[in-house]
């Protein structure tokens, strides 16, 4: 046994096709090229690493695994150098499968429907001018860290009920969960305790006082039974429902900012059309997909005519499917008004994404208020543009001007 | 004669991306979950057609048929 609390140092990738690492300094960098060279090996890759894992390359063979949960099982999402032991109710409906994934699932769908969000978007329209008034006087501003970072965090505190005040905290745990602890085990084990622990006092606090927000919601929702939920399965699901909308709407913001910085053609269209600002919100989600997600292979199988073995795991890569050019036209190109477009940047088969209509409402609010005061931006020559690793691929650090170029 | 179109759902496939609620609100609604299902009998009134096809063409889970009558 490996010792879970010494990070593992991965040695540099030499052959991308039989040893490939989405952690690797390189893929964060530049995945697109990497995914095109594998895609053009198999459909289905293989590396020795993390005790194992294939990748489906195409479009078609991410779609088959999708949805075949008997093979696929989702108890493990995150592929890691490590395989620790399996909780119960670690994060439903994420982390379920049929046939307990439905119920717990259908819990999380009402709050979320497209008419929820529509009585949000006042809420988040003002959320983004306040960050804009921030940095709107500046020269120039890192609009991950001031910008994208914030929206999604307090949109969903604002759904929860807890304060928008504690972003920081919640923005934390998250770096260590999806990042740190890719590596790190005791990282991930101490973040999940401190986010139970403080969703536990939010609960007792609604005992006396019950409030209209999600935490309640759940406190009170009923299991088919007719049974309030475990309490292990309610901190479950707001761990999940915390953990699963920040970094990745941070991401999509981010990376549609940093298109539009260096696409000033893309950009003034939107400017000129704000109406085509939603199907864009599309293409950029296709074309800079930002979660990877995993499954563990229980029973062996065949996908797109590779075998595949249990023990494995199997590196999801949503954002490598909505690249494959059988599916798409120049999909290596950003074509704002696309028209065809069955992206899978929020999943398919039973866990499409709960926040897709969020995370899309979010996105939307967030390129139009920001068009519509700061029109000209561009990519700051002299800072430097950082991406995170891992699952949720977005940029970290985005150096902006503003203004237009002298 | 014109030939006349109509949509259909399938409710097994559906996974409520809701694609086709926003690119053609007059030929799809959502239930409390947000999965859709075709409006009526998804008879596709005349004007629409186009819609029609663009929701099928964007719908992620290809749960959305158009029917020619
Ligand atoms: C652009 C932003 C987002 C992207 C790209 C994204 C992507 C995804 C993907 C690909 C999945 C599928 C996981 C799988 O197949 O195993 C997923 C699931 C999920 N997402 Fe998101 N997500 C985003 C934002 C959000 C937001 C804002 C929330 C909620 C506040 C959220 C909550 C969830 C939940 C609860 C699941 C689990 C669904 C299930 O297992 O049935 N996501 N997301």
């Amino acid at each position: 046994m490996s010792d879970v609390s010494q990070p593992a140092a991965h040695p540099p990738v030499t052959d991308w096709v039989n040893d490939f690492d989405h952690t690797d300094p390189q893929w964060t960098d530049d995945p697109f090229p990497i995914w095109k060279e594998l895609r053009t090996a198999s459909p289905v890759v293989h590396t020795e690493r993390f005790l194992g894992c294939y990748m489906p390359t195409t479009y078609e063979a991410v779609r088959e695994i999708a949805n075949d949960t008997k093979h696929f099982s989702s108890r493990r999402i995150i592929v890691r150098d490590v395989r620790p032991e399996v909780a119960r109710n670690a994060a439903p409906p994420i982390t379920s499968d049929p046939p307990v994934h439905k119920p717990a699932k259908q819990l999380l769908l009402p709050p979320f429907t497209p008419d929820a969000m529509k009585k949000l978007e006042p809420r988040m329209r003002a959320i983004c001018n306040e960050l804009i008034d921030g940095f709107i006087a500046d020269d120039k501003v890192d609009a991950a860290a001031r910008y994208g970072k914030y929206i999604p965090v307090q949109a969903i505190a604002h759904m929860l009920g807890i304060p928008e005040s504690d972003s920081d905290l919640f923005i934390n745990w998250i770096h260590m969960i999806l990042e740190l602890g890719i590596k790190d085990e005791n990282k991930l084990l101490e973040a999940v305790q401190e986010m139970s622990a403080y969703f536990r006092t939010h609960i007792e606090e609604r005992r006396s006082k019950p409030t209209n927000d999600l935490i309640s919601y759940l406190m009170n929702a009923k299991n088919k039974e007719g049974q309030p939920l475990e309490e292990s399965h309610v901190l479950g699901s707001l761990r999940l429902l915390l953990i699963a909308g920040i970094d990745t709407t941070w991401s999509a913001i981010g990376s549609s900012l940093w298109h539009l910085a260096r696409t000033p053609a893309d950009r003034e269209r939107l400017i000129a059309e704000p109406g085509l600002i939603p199907t864009a919100v599309e293409e950029l989600l296709r074309a800079y997909s930002p979660v990877t997600m995993a499954r563990e292979v229980v029973k062996e199988t065949t996908i797109s005519g590779c075998p595949v073995k249990a023990g494995n795991m199997v590196l999801l890569s949503f954002p490598a499917a909505n690249r494959d050019p059988k599916m798409f036209p120049d999909a290596d190109k950003v074509v704002i008004d696309r028209r065809e477009n069955r992206h899978a940047a929020f999943g398919l088969g039973i866990h499409r994404c709960v926040g897709s209509n969020l995370a899309r409402m979010e996105m939307q609010v967030a390129l139009e208020e920001r068009l519509k005061r700061i029109p000209d931006f561009r990519l700051d020559p002299a800072g430097t543009v950082t991406w995170s690793q891992g699952t949720v691929r977005g940029p970290r650090q985005l150096p902006f001007l503003l203004g237009k170029a002298m | 004669m014109a030939e006349r179109l109509r949509v259909h759902v399938d409710p097994d496939k559906c996974q409520g991306h809701a694609r086709c609620k926003a690119l053609a609100p007059e030929l799809f609604e959502l239930d409390e979950y947000g999965n859709a299902h075709e409006v009526g009998d998804g008879t596709v009134p005349p004007g629409l057609e186009d819609k029609a096809w663009l929701a099928k063409s964007n719908c992620p889970e290809i749960a959305i048929d158009v029917i020619e009558e």
